[in-house]
């Protein structure tokens, strides 16, 4: 058997850290996604613009550059603001907000083009059909539209969520104590660095094999409505 | 808050040379990349179990583990073993230019062997067919026929490859590579302006991906010239 020199419990504890991070980052991400794809599908000149300079940008930019300026970055920006208020005192994010910042914003860019296909992809007479039952706009967004742009959007969404997954390694770099971190603790007491970050890669491999059978699961039930026979 | 540019414009000159760095990293295991994945995309083709396998493992641990656990693998991981500190291979394994030029191109060619497979299966099988029947040698298909299709098909998938090896060369700056991003980050720890100088990558990083779909969307239009122009309209069936 694998000898892991007693870091084995450190690294499940990491990846209970890379798990909580990629779900928090997550529903940021899902979140802003929906606001992004809602935004540059509205009337309004302005929000269209303001959705395309947020996705550009994002989606420019290198993801570890992003996580890096929101940790530096973000002490400054809150420091000023909390300034205008009177509040003096020093004030520090740390790399879990950080890393849920940086992550959830770079998912919500990519979410936002995927949101925008499945929303346009929703024929319009369902549109018409809800107003025609008398449904008020709420309702039809979460009754009808909703439902079927989760349909459409799975995949593309289940995508996105693998590779945060993969990129939650970038917030080791600012000090988060994920996978990553852990194994380059346990790296530098043991002088074993091939076996802890093959470990650690296998790690993510797992990760990875089980949010794709959840995302399976999911498409599935989705698209129950669909299936014939 | 007080951001001061003048540092940007006094560094300029030092985000440019990691510009340059960042520049060599991603054309280096871009060109690569693409030379390791042709193969692997044909053996992955294959309905030989034997010869499908291998590739299949390759691709699914270098997509499914993180680039910052594979750069580490190369750039920590290889010094591990006596017999790699001995081989011919050390003065290369030993250089963090090198390991991120290793780790990059086995990344990269994971990603773009499935992105030449797709090409490959998505040409209909009509095509070939129809070479068969003008009696093309096999040679003849894939010169003409075969290998310019999938080349058109390729190109959309694979500007966003190289945009995404762009952003993930940054990941160089943690083997203390001096690209763009380490730069800034050499920088910045002499400055005390994370904000400006960071901002200041993020907008080059951001030159150079528009500069990448420009020069992809000018290929894109030469190489699929011969899909014509919208207004030939081919009627729907039924």
């Amino acid at each position: 058997m694998l000898d892991l020199h007693g870091f084995g419990d450190q690294l499940l504890q990491g990846a209970g850290i890379t798990i909580q991070l990629a779900l928090c980052s997550l529903v940021v991400g899902l979140i802003l996604g929906l606001l992004g794809a809602s935004a540059k599908l509205s009337h309004i000149k302005p929000l269209q613009w303001i959705a395309n300079f947020y996705t550009t940008i994002i989606r420019g930019v290198p993801e570890l550059l992003t996580v890096l300026i929101i940790y530096f970055g973000a002490t400054t920006v809150l420091m000023a603001i909390a300034g205008v208020f009177g509040y003096e005192e020093y004030i520090e994010i740390g790399p879990f907000a950080a890393g849920v910042t940086a992550l959830g914003l770079t998912f919500g860019a990519y979410a936002t083009e995927v949101f925008r296909g499945a929303l346009q992809a929703i024929p319009k007479g369902q549109h018409e059909a809800a107003i025609a039952l008398g449904m008020h706009p709420r309702r039809k967004f979460f009754r009808i539209i909703l439902p079927q742009v989760w349909r459409v959007a799975l995949p593309g969404i289940g995508n996105l969520f693998l590779v945060l997954l993969k990129d939650t390694a970038l917030v080791s770099v600012v000090g988060l104590e994920d996978i990553m971190r852990k194994a380059n603790v346990a790296v530098s007491n043991t002088k074993e660095p091939f076996l802890f970050y093959l470990v650690a890669a296998f790690m993510y491999l797992a990760l990875t094999i089980v949010s794709m059978v959840v995302v399976h699961y999911l498409e599935k039930r989705a698209s129950r409505g669909l299936t014939r026979g | 808050m007080e951001l001061d540019f003048s540092v940007v414009i006094e560094y300029f000159p030092r985000l440019l040379t990691g510009t340059w760095m960042t520049i060599k990293l991603v054309l280096l295991s871009i060109v690569l990349g693409a030379i390791v994945a042709l193969p692997i995309a044909l053996a992955r083709i294959s309905k030989n179990w034997f010869i499908s396998g291998v590739p299949f493992a390759f691709i699914f641990f270098f997509r499914g583990t993180p680039l910052l656990v594979q750069i580490f693998l190369v750039y920590y991981g290889a010094s591990q073993f006596e017999a790699v500190r001995e081989s011919f291979l050390w003065p290369m394994l030993r250089e963090p230019f090198w390991c991120a030029i290793i780790a990059f191109t086995l990344n990269t060619s994971a990603y773009t062997a499935e992105i030449f497979r797709g090409a490959i299966q998505a040409i209909p099988e009509g095509e070939v067919e129809a070479c068969k029947v003008m009696g093309m040698t096999k040679m003849q298909m894939y010169h003409r026929i075969l290998l310019p299709r999938a080349f058109g098909i390729v190109l959309p998938a694979y500007g966003n490859e190289i945009i995404l090896m762009l952003k993930a060369s940054a990941l160089a700056s943690t083997i203390t590579l001096l690209d763009l991003t380490g730069m800034a980050r050499t920088i910045i720890a002499r400055t005390y302006t994370p904000i400006e100088i960071f901002l200041a990558a993020g907008a080059i990083y951001l030159v150079i991906s528009i500069f990448v779909i420009y020069i992809f969307r000018l290929i894109e239009k030469r190489q699929n010239r011969y899909l014509g122009t919208l207004s030939i309209k081919v009627p729907d069936k039924g």
